[in-house]
């Protein structure tokens, strides 16, 4: 197995390198001046303004630009935005806000959507099942900024249950509200996979034997439905991580936490290749790895799955 | 945070309180402490920056020469002793004796002039370099062509006499000079300022009533709190400030309405009538410094006919656009310059910026009709351009029979479009004020280079009016130059005004002695805070 995950590993390095070039070409493609678009609806003296496109290497045509850039990310240097902050600082301030809204989405969406999704799959048919579906349809089909907004509004403004916007309270308390406004999409999609997988194997030939053989209940949903079960679960978990990462740009916005997608956003309308290329980097990272975990967790789900 | 307001939160606060066993104010609400919503600032050094967040915090670290009365826009010394001149264009600045920086060392007149030659050397990058440009040798640190090195990297213009004295001479006679000082750019800087610019913009160091507490924590929050080394005019009332930044004013709001943070002066247009009603005489409405024009690109034939620039402007329905798209928050304007300019008057442009379509089509007539379809330019900065450019598109269409189009630039190409002159139709134009002057508004818009094209012995009788009201022997003395000159530039409607930003701004009850302006934000040394 050990080698199926080095080879894994060596595989991200020209998908690394891939996404830089592609991004990075990206930025470049945008039409306008950075520096002037900075300077807003002021002029900027034609001293000004050479002194700063020298600075960033604006000048450069573009396979120079992307030389220098990826020299100094070898070294270990991020480059810096066009307000003079280094992008490495930048990127870990960001990445924390963001970890912990997606982590804390991604838990809740989880325990809460696994839970659910047990609940109704025992109860198939009646009427805690159909309760289950009814909500869940409910979350998909609803906008997330819709939820979003009613739910700082009702339980931020009115109720005074969660502080509404910022991180000043850090985690968890911050992040409650928006972790789960933002996990309650996904936790849809898992309450209603693990329903429908679990619903399904309940019936399957091995149950009925564990059953037969005087197997305790709990013991058969637990040990032998509930582990094959969750397979495209843990499938979905692992992609979504990710998703929660990306798409968290309006859950941040509404909620005020400085995190990638806010970031990324404005980067993209100043032209802040650096930043852009960076952030995108390591979000593709983040989903190699998340996909790489999941392969490595069927193994331990489905003992037939192996790797070579 | 609420009274009831977050259990969790309680709970985390005690711990996190019982853990580090010292105070600390939690979101900067309790001990004679306040918040102000921003947004995240470009910089903090001064003259690096011409944003108006930056200067919000900047007002509260520095002490310019001068300051501008929020209310009656008279001009008065803040670090400065005397500002003199007999010519208007060679000044005596002396500095107030025994003033210090936070830090302790004294503020003299060479951080004045050091700070001022740092921020006038192009290679430099400062954003604020174009207000050094009319200090005599300025051109020598600027060079036109972009490959040239500077010849200098001092100021000719700027003189060293004492310890708290120091000539300065303009290239040309400027009455507004002494007004030009209070913008934050023209602030002194520390030793510290002047060699490592990346770490003092993270810990700024000032003579103002407060000082940093801690570096700026970037998109989360700047901490200020008292200088004990102020001894300037205006002492901070409260003992310290967080600046808390928001990466939308929506959000802002939402925090504001919710007690979580104390005060906002930028309202969002939508939530106006919101915040009259939760906030009452906590919400305040002041005329702002930006305004919104229509500019006409004179240099294509079809636009080069006052006519047709009068009937457009008359079948522009200005305060029904601002009550649909800026919910009545904006001002129709019928001048060039906005009401909190001294020498402001209500409506010079008369007939031709009232709403009348009979009128429009009059005139439209005389000026032989408008062949093929205008192209409406704007850029993609905000959403509601593009809906007044709409609502003006349809009113030509309906009142004019004209057929629009838009030309929706982005933000970043925006300018560069308008200044190579590519644009072929009417374009938004906008200014922010830099300092409350009439000067301001009508020699940066309609000076040399206009992006109008705009030129002829009208154009010249408008510079002559503008050179005299600088020369004008005080500020005073010289806005009937500027209302004449005004008058010009109206009269060949080669832009045409159409509103004036109003600025919205709330705060919550443990503030009061509230004073705020248009150009700084919030007077934060002023208000009183009450638990």
């Amino acid at each position: 197995m050990w080698r199926y995950v080095v080879r894994r590993l060596i595989q991200i390095v020209p998908v690394f390198l891939g996404t830089t070039l592609l991004i990075y070409t990206l930025v470049f493609a945008l039409p306008g001046d950075p520096v002037k678009a900075l300077a807003g609806d002021k002029p900027l003296p034609a001293s000004v303004l050479h002194a700063l496109h020298e600075r960033y290497n604006l000048d450069d045509p573009f396979v120079v630009q992307y030389g220098k850039y990826l020299g100094n990310l070898l070294t270990g240097n991020f480059g810096e935005t066009y307000t003079g902050q280094s992008v490495a600082s930048l990127m870990a301030d960001r990445w924390t806000v963001t970890a912990q809204l997606a982590g804390t989405a991604w838990i809740f969406e989880m325990i809460v959507g696994i839970g659910l999704g047990v609940y109704a799959g025992l109860r198939h048919g009646r009427l805690g099942d159909t309760a289950v579906l009814g909500l869940t349809t409910l979350l998909i089909s609803v906008p997330t900024f819709v939820v979003g907004y009613t739910a700082q509004l009702l339980f931020g403004l009115k109720l005074e249950w969660f502080p509404t916007a910022g991180t000043q309270d850090g985690w968890p308390v911050s992040y409650l509200l928006p972790g789960i406004v933002l996990g309650s999409f996904g936790l849809a999609y898992v309450a209603r996979l693990t329903r429908t997988s679990l619903a399904e194997n309940l019936r399957a030939d091995y149950v009925r034997t564990a059953t037969a053989k005087g197997m305790s209940r709990v013991r058969v949903i637990v040990r032998h439905t509930l582990r094959n079960s969750l397979i495209p679960v843990i499938t979905y978990l692992g992609v979504d991580l990710g998703n929660l990462m990306a798409g968290s740009i309006v859950i941040e916005g509404i909620f005020n936490l400085p995190g990638i997608g806010q970031q990324v956003f404005q980067s993209i309308q100043l032209k802040e290749g650096p930043v852009v290329v960076g952030i995108t980097t390591f979000l593709v990272l983040i989903y190699l790895l998340a996909n790489l975990i999941v392969d490595i967790l069927y193994g331990f789900l489905d003992p037939r799955i192996r790797y070579d | 945070m609420g009274v009831r307001g977050a259990r969790f939160g309680a709970v985390v606060a005690v711990v996190a309180l019982a853990a580090a066993a010292c105070g600390g104010s939690g979101g900067g609400s309790k001990g004679n402490s306040f918040s102000v919503a921003i947004t995240e600032p470009d910089h903090l050094t001064p003259a690096q920056t011409t944003s108006s967040y930056s200067l919000q915090v900047g007002e509260s670290l520095f002490d310019p020469l001068t300051e501008i009365d929020p209310k009656t826009k008279q001009v008065s010394n803040l670090s400065a002793q005397s500002i003199t001149s007999d010519d208007q264009k060679h000044w005596t600045i002396k500095l107030k004796p025994g003033l210090k920086f936070s830090n302790g060392e004294p503020v003299t007149a060479k951080s004045f002039v050091d700070a001022w030659n740092t921020a006038a050397y192009g290679p430099n990058g400062w954003a604020a370099n174009y207000y050094f440009a009319n200090i005599d040798g300025y051109d020598a640190l600027n060079p036109e062509d972009e490959n040239a090195k500077p010849k200098a990297k001092t100021l000719s213009g700027l003189k060293v006499k004492d310890d708290t004295t120091f000539d300065v001479t303009l290239s040309e006679p400027y009455s507004q000079f002494p007004m030009t000082l209070a913008v934050n750019c023209f602030s002194p800087l520390p030793k510290e300022g002047l060699s490592d610019f990346k770490k003092f913009d993270n810990h700024p160091i000032g003579n103002g009533p407060y000082m940093m507490d801690g570096d700026w924590q970037h998109n989360k929050q700047i901490k200020v709190k008292k200088n004990p080394n102020y001894k300037g005019p205006r002492p901070g009332n409260a003992n310290a400030v967080t600046f808390k930044s928001y990466a939308s004013r929506d959000a802002a709001y939402t925090d504001l309405a919710a007690g979580q943070t104390d005060a906002l002066a930028t309202i969002p247009a939508a939530k106006v009538s919101d915040a009259k009603k939760v906030f009452g005489d906590r919400f305040r409405s002041v005329p702002g410094g930006t305004v919104d024009y229509l500019g006409f690109p004179l240099f294509e034939k079809r636009y080069d006919n006052l006519k047709l620039r009068q009937a457009i402007s008359m079948a522009i329905d200005r305060k029904g656009i601002v009550n649909s798209v800026y919910n009545g928050t904006y001002k129709p304007m019928g001048s060039l310059v906005p009401q909190i300019v001294p020498g402001y008057r209500a409506d010079p442009c008369g007939q031709y910026c009232q709403y009348n379509p009979a009128a429009a089509k009059k005139l439209l007539q005389e000026a032989g009709g408008f062949k093929g379809t205008m192209n409406l330019w704007f850029s993609n900065a905000d959403p509601t351009y593009k809906e007044w450019m709409q609502a003006i598109a349809n009113l030509l269409n309906k009142n004019l029979g004209i057929k629009a189009q838009f030309r929706q630039v982005p933000a970043a190409d925006y300018l560069d479009s308008l200044s190579s002159h590519k644009e072929d139709g009417p374009y938004r134009q906008n200014w922010i004020m830099d300092y409350p002057s009439a000067e301001n508004y009508l020699a940066n818009q309609w000076g040399t280079d206009n992006r109008m094209g705009w030129t002829g012995p009208n154009q010249d009788k408008f510079l002559s009016l503008i050179k005299k009201g600088n020369a004008a022997s005080t500020a005073t003395a010289g806005i009937p130059y500027y209302q004449q000159a005004e008058d010009v530039a109206l009269k060949d409607m080669a832009m045409i005004p159409l509103w004036n930003w109003q600025d919205q701004s709330a705060w919550s009850d443990r503030l009061s002695n509230v004073i705020n302006d248009p150009i700084v934000g919030f007077h934060v040394e002023s208000i009183k805070v009450s638990d």
